[in-house]
């Protein structure tokens, strides 16, 4: 059974030189160094070839079959698409923060930056997708495709992909974008990176470089899809700069119609319940104030909910007081919650377990308050106040609020 | 009902740590569990099985040890469990993955609802659950918090949003991934343990089920790893001190461009 993989991945011992750097790089423990030789144990090793580039000498050698015949001719494969998600008709923000990223990708490989764009009613919004820089929108609009669903805007997508042949091909890491595109990429072979919060292009190549944190951010790796097109993304929200709207900017506008059989589907929304109680949604925010098992009972909660309020922000939880039952776990943020990156996040009576750090470290400024100085989330803390939650976050609203003016 | 539920084994991602000295994970000592979202899938296949008869097929692709994944599914409740193991899966990205469980899947043949993870805690993609319902033409819910009702030909759920839930009627068969909110996952009893025990686990390779060999391992995945690095480990920064009022005020000071800007 080993023959496979033997060869497949091959030290070439003369070129080797023991040096270690791909023993470094391996990030499933695979490599070690014998004899002044790297030596790679087939039963760990998965192929992903972090070794073979990190190797100055050229002394690793990963061997592709070559009857791979699902390759596509990829010069006919131009532009770079950005898929805007709308809700109830409002383009979603993260649509122009890939537009902001989108603009960039596409003056490197000097192709056009183009939005897709689906729903009912969507004309008025055209011009909005103009203003954030995009050259061309492609627009489906029928009834049938008021609101998302899986397979109806698969199908559309799909349609369009195959008539116009995007190059890159971005969406947003959200609940629609994660389901959307994981079925686009298997219906037309492509290869799609998930959540990625680095994007970038190699000039020579002319291939997406896609940058994306794994093991809960313990180590972030580069992926590229150099034989398949279009070359897909999802992009964690707030990482990118929104384009900022020039209304003297126009573009072209696309619209497609197509048969009923393409806007059928197997499942049925019959209702869409807004349950989180303050007007932003985590995701979205800018500020999150979060509280955890420091704040002692539900209704300490309306304290934190105050603290987001004056800040304009959204009210985030550690897993203990959503398990506690103090607010509802759409609320979580953590390694079974929400990963958020906001301006700033605001920890409150959190302890700092290594499961919520996952989901808030890429937070830009990050303040903690909690009473015991020892607790690991001072560790990640941008700043960090040592002292009773229920002194320190009520000042805070206090003065932000005068400050403010809320 | 014919319930198959895909678990993946990964590291305990809360237990890994990085050598400060060469900047690498460390892997030796860091246990392997069940993925933290496939607990919840276990447990609702069990429920419904409990509820409404017929058995529930645990299935996963990986390593040899990931046998005792599937073992410790079957102590849970499952009472049937797949490992699909082959070196030629080697190098698998979410395409060939979805692929190769989409093919297991065919093999098990009846089915009536496939439950996974909302996604798995190491490569965090949440992309395998919606490839195995797109290569078997299936429809799919994902991030489900709720089944509210079920029968033999159709399901009414709830599909947790950023801004609340979506209640979706969905035919049977389909592939649904679950969020945490969905149960509280029992502990295995003793009898479970006694029977993951003594349990056989069937073991398929690629020919078994029947795959295309361009569809699987390196050959069946578009994405390659070019690089891999750690990032630089956020520091604490500075603890504030004084009367709480001092400290209120050089908060408000210091994060004002923050909150404005």
């Amino acid at each position: 059974m080993l023959s496979e993989a033997k060869s497949r991945i091959n030290v070439i011992r003369d070129k080797c030189v023991g040096c270690h750097l791909c023993a470094k790089s391996c990030p499933f423990s695979a490599i070690e160094i014998k004899d002044k030789k790297a030596v790679i144990n087939l039963e760990k090793c998965n192929l992903c070839s972090a070794c073979k580039e990190s190797c100055k000498f050229n002394a690793i050698e990963i061997s592709e079959l070559t009857s791979q015949v699902r390759f596509v001719d990829i010069n006919e494969y131009k532009d770079v698409w950005v898929f805007c998600e709308q809700k109830k008709g409002v383009v979603q923000s993260i649509s122009y923060e890939l537009l902001g990223e989108g603009k960039k990708l596409a003056r490197k490989l000097g192709s056009k930056l183009c939005a897709v764009l689906i729903g009912e009613g969507m004309m008025p919004k055209v011009k909005d997708l103009y203003a954030r820089g995009a050259d061309i929108v492609y627009l489906v609009d029928n009834p049938k495709l008021k609101h998302y669903q899986d397979e109806p805007y698969t199908n559309v997508i799909v349609k369009l992909i195959h008539e116009y042949k995007p190059e890159v091909f971005l969406c947003g890491a959200s609940v629609i974008g994660r389901s959307l595109v994981s079925r686009i990429a298997i219906k037309i072979n492509a290869g799609l990176t998930a959540d990625c919060t680095g994007l970038d292009i190699d000039t020579e190549k002319k291939l997406l470089l896609q940058t994306r944190p794994a093991f809960g951010g313990n180590i972030m790796a580069t992926i590229i899809s150099p034989n398949h097109r279009p070359q897909m993304a999802t992009v964690r929200h707030k990482v990118m700069k929104e384009a900022i709207p020039d209304h003297k900017l126009t573009g072209k506008l696309i619209t497609k119609a197509y048969d009923d059989s393409v806007y059928a589907s197997r499942t049925k929304l019959l209702d869409i319940v807004e349950e989180i109680e303050e007007t932003v949604n985590l995701s979205e925010a800018d500020i999150i104030v979060s509280g955890g098992r420091g704040i002692g009972k539900q209704d300490n909660f309306d304290m934190i909910r105050e603290l987001a309020r004056v800040l304009n922000g959204a009210v985030g939880a550690s897993r203990s007081a959503v398990d506690a039952g103090w607010i509802p776990y759409s609320h979580q943020v953590g390694q079974t919650g929400k990963t958020v990156c906001p301006k700033l996040y605001i920890a409150c009576g959190i302890s700092g377990q290594i499961q919520h750090i996952i989901g808030m470290q890429s937070a830009k400024v990050i303040l903690a308050i909690n009473k015991d100085a020892d607790a690991p989330i001072f560790k990640v803390a941008t700043y960090g106040i040592v002292g009773d939650v229920f002194d320190i976050v009520p000042a805070l609203t206090k003065r932000f609020g005068e400050i403010l003016k809320r | 009902m014919n319930i198959v539920v895909c678990i993946k084994q990964v590291p305990n991602t809360t237990q890994v740590r990085i050598n400060p000295e060469t900047n690498t994970l460390i892997r030796e000592g860091v246990e392997s569990v069940i993925n933290p979202f496939d607990s919840y899938a276990i447990e609702e296949g069990v429920r419904l099985k409990e509820k409404l008869g017929g058995k529930v097929t645990v299935i996963s692709m990986g390593p040899p040890q990931a046998e005792d994944a599937l073992r410790e599914a079957i102590s849970l409740g499952c009472d049937e469990a797949i490992l699909v193991s082959d070196r030629k899966f080697a190098g698998s990205d979410t395409w060939a993955t979805s692929y190769t469980l989409s093919q297991t899947i065919r093999k098990i043949k009846d089915f009536d609802i496939i439950i996974c993870g909302k996604q798995a805690s190491d490569g965090d993609t949440a992309q395998v659950g919606p490839g195995i319902s797109t290569h078997l033409d299936i429809p799919q819910v994902t991030y489900v918090r709720k089944i509210e009702e079920i029968s033999n030909d159709k399901a009414k759920l709830e599909r947790l949003t950023e801004e609340g839930y979506e209640i979706i009627e969905t035919k049977l068969p389909v592939l649904i991934t679950v969020v945490k909110e969905i149960n509280d996952p029992r502990m295995p009893s003793l009898k479970g343990k006694m029977k993951a025990k003594s349990a056989s686990v069937i073991k398929w390779n690629a020919d078994d089920i029947d795959c295309n060999v361009n569809d699987i391992g390196l050959n069946g995945s578009p994405t390659r790893v070019v690089k891999i690095f750690t990032p630089q480990p956020r520091k604490g920064g500075e603890i504030l001190k004084g009367e709480p009022h001092e400290i209120t005020a050089k908060v408000v000071d210091l994060l004002k461009d923050v909150i404005i800007g």
